[in-house]
């Protein structure tokens, strides 16, 4: 161990002085994980607009079917019609963009990148990530990416609108639709660079969890958050590589004549040349990875939330191994559910059944995930910060929408909702609105470490009750409309005699909707005016035990001055019995806290004692 | 906590502890080896789709001496690749695409040579397997080129082959491959083919790339000043990759 700490000690001495580098390899070019999560941080707000907007236009489309928009054309140009409709294969593309842009830019990149990359080296006691070099290059990957995407919404054909699990023949064939033009070729492009970006990412931060955590980090004491991120990087290293391969196939279907999904086409009473593909195949291909990626949008998010809700009830998180197994469990299961987005694919009823089985028996850790935070806030001492209310809020959306998991889930009910109001409902709670509140949970909670200012609450609380009652009003209706029938992607009901019942409610979801969407204003003035004008935050403002609140106020490159501090116990001992303060931090030894050890803590002094005299061996040679 | 931090934390100190590297690999070889498992996803979902595709169609049915080619079923990849440079006419069943597979496995010997001799910190045997490694490279992407044209370039007679175009049977005579039209087969054979020789063969070529900047490195001496070879290492571990996943495809195309 001596040798081991000496090394320690001479790398920290090496990162004593600050670096200082002009704007843009500060701001711009930085290799260091701060910044590169703040550069994640802002693109995906700016994401996160775009694709709102894109949502409340579809909206308006479908709760007024009948108003005239031609107000928009200074926006829209002529994808509003002479009539002053919205252009319906316009229409698609929105759907389309927003799904994209959501769930691959704001709640992979903006929320994964963001948090994996500020708190994996801050939690674990790390200066850097184990390469800076690649994290900077992921993230420019991710911004080229997102440069191909941006200006896609803006070419004469509109951008890809074959929906955003891009199923072939319509995303394969220009004839199509217009959107599977030129605008396809560059979502496809967009996606290879975002699959760069997000293996780059990926290896950077499992290579770090794994080999740079800090003297006495072992994995049973890292907080839930890495482990989240950990597994998510995982997931995302074995699903995103299958996403290349069908997007490669993809691109050679669409632009050099192969006929890898393409087989039996007629357009325009002509037949096609391609024979022998398989369209059913992408969507195998697809799902391998599109459910997985539920997971590497959502685990993120409950990692963020198990930290919040523990340090705001002041209470261990209930069941951490358990918490740490059923995330293991989840991702494993993510692998071999993908078929459940299929039922009505035409597959064997009975390989149906085999995936109805492994998709619900997710429900089972995902229950346990539930129960356990509900047992954490049990008789906790609450503190109801606006962190702290959209932890519980995801609590809520994960429990409301995964109820509905359970019933889709189910092949033979499936039949029937599938592609419907009620899919979107469901995975607009137990995904996108819950993951996007571990977002906003996170973003609220370390923002005091990011820029070294407190976020305003009280806008945080009206930001907080408008989109969580807004969410409720924008999608438990929607679970109604699908029940009656009401399928997704649809321009217009007005036609159908069936499907007119309902304009009542979904001009009601069309104003809640443009509402939440304009509850986010109150956020980004929050966000913005904290960054520059917010009151002056503490090192550690929540009383928090994790790494990072050890750092100073902003932490600078190296995030520690001096050495990195080593752990001694876990990041949830919150109101200890016996305890002065109701926390003890991860890096006070067990030594210095003889009140409150458990029998077995006091018998972890001894190897803390060990390790001591080490430390006064290195603190002798640094004083020669 | 109380009771079940005795069985994980022990009072012992574990590997996993923190501090140092639990698997004693710096963190350049562990990411090597995690982008590896990435791309054999990647494979394994092209490998797949082909098994899938090629399940949908048609075998052979016949006895194996009256084999002709046609787009009815999937053909005998003996059948296809039995030409040899050279030795026009001949029917020499997977001999090229066996000296090519020897090639390249020969190309991971010497570049387990070349870290081995790297271990030892001996410049001028490392200069030397890797100059080996980079020629087997070299010499199967150059058979691999070989093996196109003349899977481009097709038989002598052709084949004739009918065709459903708009409602009548058309016949034509097919001179080889290209992705829309294939002498041999089904067109998802060609397809297949050009695409994950194609995938595998750019992953050669990257691999020989990174080769070469190792062997200009080396002969620089930067590894000497750096005081370890360990990019040798790591770039090897690409390189076994890359042969490895040769032998599914070889196993998959030309074999089954």
């Amino acid at each position: 161990m001596a040798t081991a700490d000496i090394h320690i000690t001479e790398g920290g001495h090496d990162h004593d002085h600050d670096h200082h580098g002009n704007f843009w390899t500060t701001y711009v070019f930085s290799t260091d994980h701060k910044m590169i999560a703040k550069q994640y941080l802002l693109t995906g707000i700016f994401w996160a607009l775009i694709g709102g907007t894109l949502s409340v236009i579809f909206r308006l489309q479908l709760g007024f079917p009948d108003a005239d928009i031609s107000w928009l054309e200074p926006l829209l140009g002529k994808w509003i019609t002479e009539q002053g409709k919205l252009d319906p294969e316009f229409y698609l593309a929105l759907v389309t963009m927003h799904g994209t842009i959501m769930v691959f830019f704001v709640l992979t990149a903006g929320l994964s990148g963001t948090f994996s990359n500020f708190l994996i080296p801050l939690q674990i006691g790390a200066r850097d990530m184990a390469s800076g070099f690649m994290n900077m290059l992921s993230y420019w990957a991710f911004f080229l990416s997102s440069v191909v995407m941006f200006i896609s919404l803006f070419i004469e054909t509109g951008p890809a609108s074959g929906g955003w699990v891009i199923y072939p023949p319509l995303s394969a064939l220009p004839q199509a639709v217009s959107g599977s033009g030129l605008g396809m070729t560059l979502w496809l492009v967009a996606m290879a660079l975002f699959i760069v970006s997000q293996l780059l990412g990926g290896v950077n931060y499992i290579a770090t969890v794994i080999n740079m955590r800090t003297h006495g980090m072992s994995f049973s004491k890292l907080p839930l958050t890495i482990w989240a991120f950990f597994l998510t990087a995982v997931i995302g290293l074995l699903s995103f590589p299958v996403l290349l391969s069908a997007a490669l196939l993809l691109i050679f279907d669409r632009s050099f004549g192969t006929s890898f999904y393409l087989s039996d086409i007629y357009i325009g009473g002509e037949a096609l040349p391609n024979q022998g593909g398989s369209p059913v195949l992408f969507q195998h291909l697809f799902w391998f990875l599109g459910h997985p990626e539920v997971y590497i949008v959502l685990l993120p998010a409950l990692g963020i939330t198990s930290e919040v809700v523990a340090t705001n009830s002041r209470k261990p998180i209930f069941g951490y191994k358990a918490m740490v197994g059923s995330m293991l469990f989840i991702a494993i299961l993510s692998f071999v559910v993908w078929a459940h987005h299929m039922f009505v694919s035409g597959m064997n009823p009975f390989l149906g059944s085999v995936f109805m089985l492994l998709t619900l028996i997710i429900a089972v850790p995902s229950a346990v995930k539930v129960f356990n935070y509900l047992t954490t806030l049990w008789r906790g001492n609450l503190r109801f910060t606006p962190a702290m209310l959209f932890a519980i809020g995801l609590v809520s959306f994960f429990i409301s929408g995964g109820l509905t998991g359970i019933f889709l889930g189910n092949s033979a009910i499936d039949i029937q909702l599938h592609d419907t109001y009620f899919v979107v409902a469901h995975f607009h709670l137990v995904m996108g609105s819950a993951s996007f509140f571990g977002m906003m949970c996170g973003i609220y909670h370390w923002f005091p470490k990011m820029f070294g200012r407190m976020m305003d609450n009280r806008l945080g609380y009206i930001h907080f009750w408008l989109t969580f009652a807004g969410v409720y009003m924008v999608f438990f209706p929607m679970h109604y409309i699908g029940i009656a029938g009401y399928p997704r992607r649809y321009y217009s009901f007005t036609n159908f005699d069936t499907l007119n019942s309902f304009s009542d409610l979904n001009m009601f979801v069309s104003i809640a909707a443009i509402i939440t969407f304009s509850a986010q204003v109150i956020f980004i003035f929050n966000f913005f005016h904290s960054i520059w004008r917010g009151r002056k935050a503490t090192a550690n403002p929540w009383e928090s035990n994790t790494l990072e609140w050890t750092t100073p106020v902003v932490p600078g490159h190296g995030n520690w001055p001096g050495e990195i501090p080593k752990v001694y116990r876990w990041p949830y001992d919150y109101s200890k019995p016996g305890s002065k303060e109701d926390f003890i931090p991860q890096h006070i030894p067990f030594s210095m806290t003889p009140e409150s050890n458990l029998p077995h803590e006091n018998e972890m002094i001894k190897l803390e004692k060990e390790e001591g005299v080490n430390v006064v061996v290195v603190d002798d040679r640094k004083g020669h | 906590m109380s009771t079940t931090t005795q069985t994980i934390d022990g009072p012992k100190r574990s590997i996993w502890d923190g501090g140092q590297s639990p698997f004693k690999a710096s963190y350049g070889k562990l990411m090597m080896w995690f982008f590896l498992l990435s791309d054999a996803f990647t494979f394994s979902a092209l490998l797949i789709t082909y098994g899938m595709v090629r399940s949908a169609h048609k075998a052979y049915p016949g006895d194996m001496a009256d084999f002709t080619f046609s787009n009815e079923y999937w053909p005998v990849p003996e059948k296809v690749f039995n030409a040899v440079p050279f030795l026009h006419g001949y029917d020499l069943p997977l001999v090229f695409v066996g000296i090519m597979t020897f090639i390249l496995i020969m190309s991971s010997v010497t570049m387990v040579l070349g870290v081995e001799a790297g271990h030892r910190m001996d410049r001028k045997a490392v200069e030397k397997w890797m100059l080996w490694t980079i020629i087997g490279g070299l010499v199967f992407l150059g058979c691999q080129a070989w093996e196109w044209t003349h899977y481009i370039v097709g038989t002598d007679s052709g084949t004739a082959m009918k065709f459903l175009v708009n409602g009548s049977w058309v016949e034509k005579t097919i001179f080889g491959a290209n992705l829309s039209v294939n002498q041999y087969g089904p067109t998802d054979f060609a397809d297949f083919f050009f695409f994950i020789t194609g995938f595998h063969g750019t992953h050669v070529f990257s691999g020989v790339v990174l080769n070469f900047l190792i062997y200009y490195n080396t002969i620089k001496g930067v590894y000497d000043k750096r005081g370890s070879y360990e990019m040798v290492e790591k770039v090897g571990l690409y390189w076994h990759f890359v042969d490895l996943v040769w032998v599914f495809v070889f196993t998959f195309f030309y074999l089954v």
